[in-house]
């Protein structure tokens, strides 16, 4: 049961965007603090410089149609991170590529060129203008871009169709539930047809049902739409549900990268560690990882019930109630990859 | 709702934590105020024959700041030249632009709309007749809050015509009409400013504050002479008076716009103007609403000053009525100020409630024809001009349709002075007894008590408050201010203002907390409470004056019974408002530990809400500060009495320098309180509000 440390699955995408030692220190000195320094990042050492690393030499790499988690506690430096993506916070140092442009050389025109055309944000207060209706507040991106009002306007209710709204596009915020508060603020997000798309905690602020509904939502939305995602959450279990890969922060620095199942299966310490133990490893372990190699020609048919190389093994248990010994696991196109053994399924059920 | 004196206390320097260790710290301060107390009692009692100066400021130690700020206007009048034009060409300028807009509405309100200047105008059109102004501020009404506010609005004007107030109303309201929006968007675009660049905000705090401490008085007569004599210098007076607040609820508006909502403007790629105008101004419409309805309020507590300088309509009504002494006719001027008053601002507090909805049931508009259609999608707009249109074409048909006819017109005016008659008659006794008793028990004693205080031993003891309150630049700020007004040779005057201040605070608060304790727990006694609370805040600072002088004729008493009834309603709203918001868990908390009703309020809630009531008082003594000037009228002896010989002499350095010494009497008193609350609020682990 060895862990699978590349995605079986998921054909190598090129990298939508990059983050190359980015650093934000708030405090009077921060510009003049010596960054190359061996123990630069210790907060003893910042902490002698007066400094605050909200950020700290922080490296990755979101690629093109994932979805990428970044999941700290409050204070961890995650929403400042995301804030440095978009450049709503300025970076004390580092670089950020989107499609191999370092934003951080833009000049503010170019900015707001990357803003209005690649980039959309939902956040954690949904951010709606009270003002506005729904349909005022969805088509407000295309409004500051000077979009002709009939052009926006159908943009606009397309999404609030999309997101399951139709029929409140004359409503104003305030007579709308939390969670469809948010729904807008997703349809808005969306309506300039943004390459990258951030949420900061979109999630966090809805009651727990609702949270669940919207996560649904979102897997179903990013199902149709294919966005290269930068995701926050202190949700654990909404990171582990929603991620292709997490980003694990504590004290503004990355703690671990990888795809749920590696973090549950090694994390890289105890701090990870803490987090993963509450989760029931049959529900991230994908059944690939588990299986052995299928013994017969890769060409035959396989008989019997069949198991997706990417469902977690929670999913293949139930197949095993009737009885049989072995579930054959395949790939997408339907192709037999291998074999899931009863006593393997319930190895792992059983550890919880 | 109106507070005109609101000085804000958030960029109050906390308490600095001291790095003595708590046990000197028990010790120290009690010794330093032991040794200071000693030392002022000491120079107080056996000081004079010593030490001359400390008790009258020398002659030549006197800063000159009269004749300063005399030749100073002298030279802005006369001299001051920027190139093309000079000064007063500019302010004439600006005169001018008020005056057009001014002389449209007045016209479209009173005399018709004119064409020409003097007796050769010919009228174009008539002016709006009762019915149509009527009618379309009822329309405003049950637009904005529904049946039951145009019944009152209406009501509120009827009441001008049929006391026959109408003609004088309209000219008041004209002028309240051209302020307001000049106010609004001038406070706006400051507190916008303000907003963006901080160093904008940090020189408007000092001007704010002095602005809304130099009582209007004392920048009357440089208005004068800069404006002249008319209803756009009156004008012009109110806008400088209703600016502070306006720009100060701007700042704050703006500052609590949401982070998340500028993120937003930021992330879709808006411009400046855009977020300026799409993102903060919107977002922060309902904070500028309530600013709205302040410069309103202001507006119209201006009316009876602004009417000194010739504002004309009701304000000269009033004032020429209580000169005359002709109580029962001020009375009704009063108020008809007070309908008009509690109408503008039921208005505008429901506009700023006013709940966006979204239309309802789009099918409606379907099926029926364009007319139809707009009468559904508009009926208050299709409504106002149909009643303009009929109203035009009746009062041209039927004179009673246009001017309310004078044979049904009413009078209050003997009913008035009757009932002050009869009182007058029945309890001359008693009322004069209560009077005396006062007097020469309270009054008269404190005010000798505060005049034979050393001057540099109450600058020092001030000083040192401020110290220990606020920190050194705290106490420093106090000291020189209260130096000030010894040194430009006011320090008499200002004691006995903060003698009656003085008193009519501790009295106000004697009243005004108890009812704010008893009404707090008590929900419908609350909510009548509040609404006589508001009534009173929105009845301009004149009215208080009438009845007292009726009941106690001219003198210190009369202007402290008028001082408290105007400064109270702070010291009730703020305990009030306090105690409902202590912490119910914490009352539950006392509740399970077995204490009494009495047990609670004294040791759980008044404690928590000492910081609060510490800043209603504070209010209350801003409210009593500006009322005092006013009270000169009625021939108090204080700094008020000095600006409103200034007035009346035109003398301007006089007057400045007077009326800065009332402000810096109400910012030394707002700058310890605001420390003071803070303090407070900080030891009880409460987050400032």
């Amino acid at each position: 049961m060895s862990p699978h440390s590349a995605h079986p699955c998921a054909p190598a995408r090129p990298v939508k965007l990059e983050c190359r030692s980015v650093w934000k220190l708030f405090g009077a000195g921060a510009p003049h603090y010596a960054l190359d320094r061996p123990d630069a990042a210790d907060s003893a050492a910042l902490a002698e410089a007066g400094l605050v690393g909200a950020v700290r030499d922080v490296n990755l790499g979101v690629a093109e149609g994932e979805i990428f988690v970044i999941m700290g506690l409050s204070g961890s430096g995650k929403s400042t991170l995301v804030r440095c993506l978009s450049r709503l916070v300025e970076p004390t140092s580092g670089q950020i590529l989107l499609n191999g442009e370092n934003l951080l050389a833009a000049n503010a025109r170019r900015m707001i060129e990357i803003r209005r055309h690649h980039m959309g944000m939902v956040f954690q207060h949904f951010a709606l203008l009270p003002h506005l209706t729904v349909l005022g507040n969805v088509a407000f991106p295309l409004e500051v871009q000077g979009v002709a009002r009939a052009a926006r306007e159908d943009r606009a209710r397309a999404m609030i169709e999309l997101v399951g709204l139709g029929g409140r596009e004359m409503f104003f915020p305030r007579e709308l539930s939390g969670g469809q508060q948010q729904r807008v603020g997703i349809a808005r997000s969306l309506a300039v047809e943004p390459e990258l798309w951030f949420l900061d905690e979109p999630f966090s602020a809805l009651d727990p049902l609702i949270r669940r509904e919207m996560q649904d939502e979102f897997i179903r939305l990013q199902s149709v739409l294919k966005k290269t995602i930068v995701f926050i959450t202190h949700d654990f279990d909404e990171a582990i549900r929603l991620a292709d890969r997490i980003a694990i922060m504590k004290d503004g620095k990355v703690v671990q990268i990888g795809t749920p199942e590696e973090l549950v299966l090694a994390p890289a310490d105890d701090y990870v560690a803490e987090f993963t133990r509450g989760v029931s490893r049959a529900k991230v372990v994908r059944a690939v990882s588990l299986m052995v190699p299928y013994p017969g020609e890769a060409e035959e048919a396989a008989s019997g019930p069949t198991v997706a190389a990417n469902a977690p093994v929670a999913e293949a248990a139930p197949l095993f109630a009737a009885g049989q010994a072995e579930v054959t696991v395949i790939d997408g196109s339907g192709q037999p990859l291998g074999i899931l053994t009863r006593a393997a399924v319930v190895d792992v059920m059983m550890r919880g | 709702m109106s507070a005109p004196a609101h000085v804000p206390i958030d960029d109050q320097p906390l308490a600095q934590p001291h790095g003595t260790p708590a046990g000197a710290q028990a010790t120290f301060w009690p010794a330093v105020w032991l040794i200071a107390g000693g030392a002022f009692t000491l120079l107080w009692l056996y000081g004079e024959p010593v030490a001359k100066w400390a008790f009258k400021v020398p002659r030549d130690w006197q800063i000159p700041a009269k004749r300063w700020i005399g030749d100073f206007m002298r030279w802005l009048v006369e001299d001051a030249s920027l190139g093309l034009f000079t000064f007063t060409d500019l302010t004439r300028f600006i005169a001018d632009l008020v005056d057009i807009p001014y002389r449209f509405v007045l016209g479209l309100l009173s005399t018709g709309l004119l064409d020409g200047r003097g007796s050769s105008a010919e009228e174009v059109l008539p002016p709006l007749s009762w019915i149509a102004v009527t009618g379309l501020l009822m329309l405003l009404g049950h637009y904005a809050g529904g049946r039951r506010l145009a019944l009152l609005v209406g009501a509120c004007f009827g009441f001008l015509a049929v006391f026959g107030q109408w003609d004088n109303a309209m000219i008041t309201l004209a002028s309240i009409l051209i302020a307001v929006p000049v106010g609004v968007g001038l406070g706006l675009l400051l507190g916008l400013a303000g907003h963006r660049w901080h160093p904008v905000e940090a020189a408007l705090r000092p001007v704010l504050d002095l602005m809304q401490t130099v009582p209007v008085f004392a920048y009357l007569v440089p208005i004068l002479f800069l404006f002249g004599f008319g209803p756009t210098s009156a004008i012009v007076a109110t806008i400088i008076y209703a600016l502070p607040p306006m720009t100060r609820i701007s700042l704050l508006a703006l500052r609590q716009v949401p982070k998340e909502v500028r993120e937003l403007g930021r992330m879709t790629g808006c411009s400046r103007r855009q977020m300026t105008w799409r993102i903060l101004v919107p977002t922060a419409m309902p904070g500028l609403m309530v600013g709205v309805n302040q410069v309103i309020m202001l507006s119209l507590n201006m009316v009876i000053i602004a009417s000194m300088i010739g504002a004309g309509g009701l304000g000269f009504e009033v004032l020429s009525a209580l000169r005359r002494l002709d109580i029962g006719a001020g009375f009704e001027a009063g108020l008809a100020i007070v309908a008009l008053a509690i109408a503008l601002d039921r208005l505008s507090q429901a506009f700023a409630r006013k709940g966006r909805r979204h239309a309802q049931s789009a099918g409606h508009e379907q099926g029926a024809g364009l007319g139809g259609g707009l009468w559904r999608r508009h009926p208050h707009t299709v409504a106002a001009i149909a009643l303009v249109i009929f109203s035009l074409a009746a009062g041209l048909l039927s004179a009673p349709l246009q001017r309310y006819p004078e044979a049904l017109q009413l009078s209050s005016g003997t009913l008035g002075s009757d009932l002050v008659g009869w009182i007058n008659v029945n309890f001359f006794d008693q009322l004069e007894a209560a009077k005396n008793l006062l007097l020469l028990n309270v009054l008269i004693p404190f005010k000798r008590f505060l005049l034979s205080l050393p001057w540099i031993g109450v600058v020092a003891l001030l000083g040192l408050c401020g110290l220990r309150l606020g920190g050194w630049r705290l106490g420093l700020s106090v000291a020189l201010l209260a130096a000030l007004i010894a040194l430009t040779g006011q320090w008499p005057k200002a004691m006995v203002t903060v003698y009656l201040c003085g008193i009519s605070v501790v009295i106000a608060a004697l009243i005004g907390i108890p009812i704010g304790i008893v009404a707090a727990e008590r929900e419908r006694l609350w909510k009548g409470v509040e609404i006589v609370i508001d009534t009173l805040q929105t009845l301009p600072s004149f009215v208080y004056l009438m009845p007292a002088v009726m009941l106690f004729r001219v003198g210190d008493f009369t202007a402290m019974i008028a001082v408290v009834a105007y400064a109270i309603a702070p010291a009730i709203r703020y305990t009030a408002h306090g105690l409902r918001q202590v912490d119910p868990q914490l009352v539950e908390a006392g509740v399970v530990a077995g204490a009494t009703r009495w047990q609670l309020l004294t040791r759980i809630k008044l404690k928590l809400t000492l910081p609060e009531i510490l800043l209603g008082l504070n209010q209350t003594i801003m409210l009593a500060l500006s009322m005092l000037v006013i009270t000169a009228l009625v021939g108090t002896r204080d700094l008020g009495q000095e600006v409103y010989i200034a007035l009346t002499k035109a003398d301007t350095g006089r007057g400045l320098v007077a009326g800065l010494a009332v402000a810096f009497i109400a910012i030394i008193a707002d700058r310890l309180i605001a420390a003071g609350a803070a303090r407070t609020r900080a030891r009880l682990g409460l987050t400032p509000s």
